[in-house]
C-alpha cells in the first residue's frame, strides 16, 4: 500500500479513536433538566442543549508542544471539562498517563512524560480535585499511538492520556 | 554432535530460571561501510584432519571477525600458493608473493566425548616469525567462542589494543502488533550469534547497563504496576529481583567502575533527580536537587565524575558533577539537544545523542577540546555506547521504519547494521571484556 495513504490512514485511525477514546464512563449522562427544551411557547423559555460539555469530555488526550509540558487554551478546556465532571462524581479515580514522541533519548522522554502527566495534574488540583485520587504514570516515548515517523505522528504521540 | 549442543543449550535452559529462554531470532550484520587499507592478513582455512567435520568453522569466524573491526583485509583464498596448517609447512616467500604482512595458520582436530583441540599460530611475514601460538581444547558448542578468542588475540598482537571479539551486547526487542507487542531483554554474542532470552514481558524494557563483572544486568521493566521500575539481574544464572520500584520513574541505571554502586534517576520526590544506590544494602544518596529534569547518569572510569542529561538550562543539554554531588558544571554547548552521555573506556571522550534541527545523531564529544563530532545522518538515532576498546560505537537508528542496531567505528570510517528477520531491536549495551576462558 502507498505509505502516504498508510499515514493517512493510521492518522484518520487515531483522531477516531482519540474522538471515541472513552468506553460509557466517558460520556456522562448529562440530564436535560431546561424547562420546557424547545421553542414551547407556553413558557417562553428555551433551553440550551449541554453539547459542548460534552464534547470536551468525550477528549480524552491532551496534546504537547515538542520537548513543552505546557497545557495550551484549547488542551485546557478538556482538563476543565473533566475536573469539573470529576469533581460532581467523587467515587472516581484519574490517571493521567504521560507519553513523548521518539525524538531524543528514551530516558529524557520518560521524565518529559511525567513531566506532562504532572502539568495536568497541578491544573485538576487547581480546580479541586485532590491529590489521593490522581494518579501519574509516564511512558516516555515506549507507547506510541501512531506508529509512523513523521510530523502528524508525532504531535498525535504527545500526549497525556486522562484514563477513569 | 548436533545432540550434544542441543543438549548442553538445554542444560544452560534449565539453569536460567524464570522467563528465560533461548531465542531463535538472531541478529545479522551486514557491512554498510568497509574501507580500505586494512592490513592485509591471509588466514587459511583450518585444516579438520579428520573424517569429522567441525560443528563450525573456525577460520571463517575469525576472517569475519577481523574483516568487520575495519582493520584489516583478509586475503583471496584462491590466490593461496599453499595451505599450511602446521608450522612445518609454513613457507614465508609463498605469502609474500600475495602481498600478506600476517599468515594465520591453524587446525581443528576431534577429540574423545565430543570435545575438539583448536591449534592456531600467528606469523609476521616481513619479519619471519611467529607472533602468537596457542592450542584449547573445548566442547563442539564452544568453538565459536574458541575463534573469537583467536581473534582477540590476533587484533592485539597487530594493533597493540586489545579486541573486543569475545564481548557480548545486551539489547531489546519488539515483536508482534500495536497493543499486542512483547518485549525480550537479550543477550548475544558481538556477532550476533548465541542469542539468549534473559525476560520476556509484555511492557516496555529498556536501559540494559552491564555490570563492570558482565555478568549482571540492571534494566527498566514497566511489568510491575504498569511503572518504570529497576531490576538487576544474574546473566549466568538468571536470577533477578527487583532493586528500585517507588512511586513515580525509577530508571536510567548506571553502573559504578568499581561495581559496587549503581547511578540511577528517581522521581519518587516529585521530579527526576540523579541518586547513587550502594548495592550491598540498597542505601540511596540523592545526588541533584534541581526542578528540571536530570536522568541519564553515566560515571567517569576512574570512577570520580558522573555525567548526566539535564534541561536546566532550558535544553537537555550535558553536565557533570563529582561522583559524591557537589557542584554542577556543563559540559555541552554545541547543538540544541545532547543527552544519554557515556565515556569511553580512557575515559578523553563521551558518546551521547546529539539533535540539531530535529534530527538525533549519534556524536563524540572529546572532553579534551570540546569538539563535538557526530558520527551518523540518520535522523532518529538513539543509545549510543561504546565497545570497550574504545574502537567502536554501537546504536540504535530507524530503517524502513523498523529499529535497527547499528555501530561505527569511532573515527567514522566502518559501519555496520545489525537487525533481526523480523521485530524492532532497539537499547544497546555493550559488554565489558569478557575474559571468561570456554576451555572446559
Amino acid at each position: 500500500m502507498d505509505k502516504k495513504l498508510q499515514l493517512t490512514i493510521l492518522g484518520i485511525a487515531a483522531l477516531f479513536l482519540t474522538a471515541c477514546g472513552g468506553s460509557e464512563a466517558t460520556k456522562p449522562d448529562v440530564e436535560d433538566k431546561s424547562v420546557g427544551t424547545g421553542t414551547s411557547a407556553d413558557t417562553g423559555v428555551s433551553g440550551r442543549p449541554l453539547d459542548a460539555r460534552t464534547d470536551l469530555l468525550a477528549k480524552r488526550r491532551v496534546y504537547f508542544a515538542f520537548d513543552s509540558s505546557a497545557v495550551d487554551e484549547e488542551n485546557r478546556a478538556i482538563v476543565e471539562a473533566h475536573a469539573a465532571y470529576l469533581a460532581a462524581n467523587k467515587n472516581i479515580k484519574v490517571v493521567f498517563e504521560g507519553h513523548a514522541d521518539e525524538r531524543g533519548t528514551r530516558e529524557y522522554n520518560l521524565a518529559l512524560g511525567e513531566r506532562r502527566a504532572q502539568a495536568v495534574e497541578r491544573m485538576a488540583k487547581i480546580l479541586g480535585l485532590t491529590g489521593d485520587r490522581i494518579k501519574t504514570v509516564s511512558y516516555g516515548e515506549e507507547k506510541p499511538v501512531a506508529m509512523d515517523h513523521s510530523e502528524a505522528a508525532w504531535a498525535l504521540n504527545r500526549r497525556v492520556e486522562i484514563i477513569y | 554432535m548436533k545432540a550434544v549442543r542441543i543438549l548442553l543449550k538445554l542444560i544452560l535452559m534449565a539453569l536460567l530460571a524464570g522467563h528465560a529462554s533461548l531465542a531463535s531470532a538472531i541478529l545479522t550484520i551486514e557491512i554498510t561501510q568497509g574501507v580500505d587499507g586494512g592490513l592485509p592478513i591471509a588466514i587459511v582455512p583450518f585444516d579438520g584432519a579428520g573424517k569429522q567435520q567441525p560443528p563450525q568453522d573456525v577460520a571463517a569466524v575469525i576472517e569475519a571477525d577481523l574483516a568487520r573491526s575495519g582493520r584489516f583485509t583478509p586475503l583471496d583464498k584462491k590466490f593461496f600458493v599453499s595451505r599450511p596448517s602446521e608450522d612445518r609447512q609454513v613457507v614465508y616467500k609463498d605469502w609474500r608473493i600475495v602481498k600478506a604482512e600476517a599468515l594465520v595458520i591453524g587446525n581443528v582436530k576431534p577429540l574423545a566425548q565430543g570435545r575438539w583441540q583448536v591449534e592456531f599460530r600467528l606469523y609476521d611475514i616481513y619479519k619471519e616469525k611467529q607472533l602468537a601460538g596457542y592450542s584449547y581444547v573445548v566442547a563442539g558448542n564452544h568453538l565459536r567462542a574458541v575463534a573469537h578468542q583467536i581473534s582477540d588475540i590476533i587484533y592485539e598482537k597487530l594493533t597493540g589494543e586489545p579486541g573486543v571479539f569475545s564481548t557480548r551486547i545486551a539489547y531489546v526487542t519488539r515483536e508482534g502488533v500495536v497493543k499486542r507487542f512483547s518485549y525480550k531483554l537479550q543477550i548475544a554474542d558481538s556477532d550476533g550469534h548465541n542469542p539468549l532470552n534473559l525476560w520476556t514481558s509484555k511492557e516496555p524494557i529498556l536501559s540494559p547497563a552491564w555490570a563492570p563483572d558482565g555478568e549482571r544486568l540492571a534494566y527498566v521493566s514497566f511489568e510491575h504496576q504498569r511503572r518504570p521500575t529497576l531490576y538487576l539481574q544474574n546473566v549466568v544464572n538468571g536470577a533477578r529481583h527487583r532493586i528500585a520500584g517507588f512511586d513515580g520513574i525509577n530508571s536510567a541505571p548506571a553502573w559504578s567502575p568499581d561495581g559496587t554502586k549503581l547511578a540511577l534517576t528517581l522521581s519518587r520526590d516529585g521530579n527526576p533527580e540523579i541518586y547513587v544506590m550502594r548495592l550491598s544494602d540498597n542505601a540511596l544518596t540523592r545526588l541533584t536537587n534541581h526542578p528540571a529534569i536530570d536522568t541519564e547518569p553515566s560515571w567517569s572510569p576512574d570512577g570520580k565524575e558522573i555525567v548526566f542529561t539535564s534541561d536546566r538550562g532550558g535544553k537537555p543539554q550535558i553536565y557533570r558533577m563529582r561522583a559524591d554531588g557537589g557542584k554542577v558544571e556543563r559540559v555541552t554547548f554545541e547543538g540544541e539537544y545532547n543527552a544519554r552521555a557515556s565515556y569511553s573506556a580512557d575515559g578523553k571522550m563521551l558518546t551521547l545523542v546529539s539533535g540539531v534541527q530535529g534530527r538525533y545523531h549519534a556524536a563524540l564529544l572529546h572532553l579534551h577540546s570540546s569538539v563535538l563530532q557526530v558520527l551518523t545522518d540518520t535522523p532518529l538515532d538513539e543509545s549510543p555506547s561504546f565497545a570497550p576498546n574504545g574502537r567502536m560505537i554501537l546504536y540504535a537508528t530507524d530503517r524502513g521504519g523498523r529499529g535497527v542496531l547499528a555501530s561505527v567505528s569511532s573515527d567514522g570510517r566502518v559501519r555496520q547494521l545489525l537487525k533481526l528477520q523480523e521485530g524492532d531491536v532497539r537499547e544497546p549495551a555493550w559488554s565489558p571484556f569478557n575474559r571468561s576462558t570456554p576451555t572446559h
